[in-house]
């Protein structure tokens, strides 16, 4: 509540005085071509994020339930990776791209890629994808494994006489029995990409140069912390805010619709 | 359509017994074979061997004279019920009948074709466009039933497929199971520990325990002459009468009970006798003395629950026979089933 009522004022650097200025810090935020260009990112980095993170972890899940099913130790060595905090992986990933000893830098040489996380645009984004999507898949990973072994042994038998191709059966009948969890985790995705990969994206571009990409809620954080802009940057969360809302709003009326609960 | 043909068939899973041990079964094309057994003794092993849906450890399933075992599932042109029904749960009646044609390339107009007519036959036409969950238990083992129709396969395997629902339903529905079958010709393993089911739906019987084979045999054949002790105990309820006796020449003592048997019975020495309790029929005359115990009405009939020298006996009477507190029982001579001490195997027949 306090965001929004600071979002339509304007407050000097110290806290000494408020001036009412209506929309304006919204107004400003909306048409600033970079505060577009970060929405822009933001847009892209959640949906490779989603993407990537589900994807692997519905492949690793995949393959994990053919070979374990019941085998509780394995199960719980893949499900203790989840258990590190995101700054954390934030700081391993950036080890592994580190400009002096990050091995991903090393390997991307031997393609003639030269790597310079920080520095260039491309190459940060890259680098924050990868580590935002590797600290996510032990999550997706979690949830579909125990939603893969969820489906009746039967009703796959069932399939296995009916469909020959483990592919065919896999895309027609398993994937539509996983369609609740894989619901729940496209939110809960989502929202990660959005909000929970603030502790990555930190280590990343924290005391580095310039123009590296950020996402929105970074941005809120910087408006706010660094830029001492609490108008508009209460303004800019709000928008994000609304953003989720809409976007949660839709999830369930139109994807929801799609999936059967057993 | 095809014979089956289950030659020397094991199955061992890693570091434990033989859940199926050397099991030879040859079924006929259009025979209706019954796996019956306690649970346990390997009969769904078995039939999942047959299915593809378990490796064959040693021995061969041949399906239409060809070796399947290293067939899937999908290629051995089978069809199975499953006991819980395995619908897909996110299909509708029409998708779960058409889904194993569909992926066989089934063009789309013989799909409907055939899908419409197995909907006909088991009365599930106002159904089609329905999900299974909100379909009733023998709907759903319908739909189960209709999804192996459609494909027109080679044998219906059926996995205890009518546990699930409840008694009444139960007896109707193996009644349109055994119709069906008839029907279509189709040859058909069925897997049950309902020995009722056994009997009533088998062509020919297949008694399982502890992974082998007790006996093979026609229901009235292994009604009238089990092999075994086991077998005598399992087919039948109430379940025969067991007790131990002694025989010495022609004459069978079952402890201060004589019977006297003009065509002599098998070696002398100790042996289980075995009666079905309707044999025992009481008489004024001489015969086996037992003191009641207790009686169980069941409307047609009343079991009389015995006591005779230590050993129980029960006896199926017609409830018009008055009872007393001490009964004599009389017993036909070729009623009476000899069985080996030690095996509990049957001996030669008297």
């Amino acid at each position: 509540m306090q965001a929004v009522q600071s979002s339509f004022y304007l407050e000097d650097p110290f806290g000494f005085s408020a001036t009412f200025v209506g929309f304006d810090n919204y107004i400003d935020a909306l048409t600033s071509d970079y505060y577009l260009h970060v929405a822009k990112f933001t847009l892209i980095f959640t949906i490779l994020v989603t993407f990537f993170s589900l994807a692997l972890g519905l492949l690793l899940a995949a393959k994990a339930d053919d070979v374990i099913r019941g085998s509780s130790s394995y199960k719980t060595l893949l499900i203790s990776v989840y258990a590190i905090a995101p700054p954390v992986a934030g700081l391993i990933g950036m080890m592994f791209f580190d400009q002096h000893i990050g091995p991903f830098v090393k390997m991307a040489a031997w393609f003639g890629w030269d790597m310079k996380v920080g520095i260039n645009y491309f190459d940060t984004a890259f680098a924050m994808i990868t580590v935002a999507v590797w600290k996510q898949i032990p999550y997706n990973f979690i949830f579909i494994l125990s939603g893969l072994q969820s489906i009746p042994v039967s009703v796959r038998e069932a399939a296995a006489i009916d469909n020959r191709s483990r592919f065919g059966r896999f895309w027609t009948v398993t994937l539509p029995l996983l369609a609740p969890t894989a619901f729940f985790l496209l939110i809960i995705n989502m929202t990660y990409s959005l909000f929970d990969t603030f502790g990555i994206i930190d280590v990343i571009v924290k005391d580095k140069a310039a123009n590296n990409p950020i996402t929105l809620v970074y941005k809120v954080y910087m408006d706010g912390f660094r830029g001492n802009d609490i108008g508009g940057s209460a303004a800019q969360s709000v928008i994000l805010m609304l953003i989720v809302l809409v976007l949660t709003f839709f999830q369930f009326r139109f994807i929801e619709r799609r999936v059967h609960y057993n | 359509m095809a014979a089956i043909e289950i030659s020397s068939v094991s199955k061992s899973y890693t570091g434990d017994a033989l859940a199926v041990d050397n099991v030879d079964i040859e079924i006929e094309d259009g025979e209706f074979i019954v796996l019956v057994g306690p649970s346990g003794c390997g009969k769904s092993t078995l039939l999942r061997m047959v299915a593809g849906l378990e490796t064959i450890t040693e021995g061969e399933v041949k399906i239409g004279g060809k070796v399947v075992n290293k067939k899937d599932p999908a290629e051995r042109d089978i069809a199975m019920v499953f006991q819980n029904y395995a619908l897909y749960p996110h299909m509708t009646v029409y998708n779960n009948l058409a889904y194993g044609l569909k992926n066989r390339g089934t063009p789309k107009a013989e799909i409907a074709a055939r899908v419409n007519e197995a909907a006909r036959m088991l009365e599930l036409e106002p159904y089609l466009e329905r999900k299974p969950r909100a379909l009733s238990g023998g709907q759903r083992q319908r739909v189960a039933m209709g999804r192996a129709i459609v494909r027109k396969p080679a044998a219906f395997l059926f996995d205890e497929p009518l546990s699930n629902l409840d008694a009444k339903l139960r007896v109707s529905m193996r009644g349109e199971i055994k119709h069906l079958q008839k029907r279509l010709g189709t040859t058909s393993i069925y897997v049950t520990h309902d020995q009722l089911e056994a009997m009533t739906l088998a062509d020919r019987l297949v008694v399982l325990n502890g992974g082998k084979i007790e006996q093979i045999g026609t229901p009235l054949d292994v009604y009238h002459k089990p092999a075994s002790t086991f077998v005598a105990n399992f087919i039948g309820s109430p379940a025969m009468n067991l007790v131990e006796g002694k025989l010495t020449g022609g004459q069978l003592m079952i402890g201060d009970n004589s019977m006297q048997f003009s065509s002599a019975p098998p070696a002398d020495g100790p042996v289980t006798v075995g009666i079905r309790p309707e044999d025992l029929q009481p008489t004024t005359g001489t015969g086996i003395k037992a003191r009641l115990d207790y009686v169980e009405e069941l409307g047609a009939t009343r079991l009389a629950h015995c006591m005779t020298d230590g050993e129980r006996l029960t006896a199926a009477l017609s409830p018009e026979i008055p009872l007393a507190d001490e009964l004599t029982f009389a017993v036909l001579p070729e009623k009476v089933h000899f069985y080996d001490h030690a095996t509990g195997k049957r001996l030669s027949n008297a």
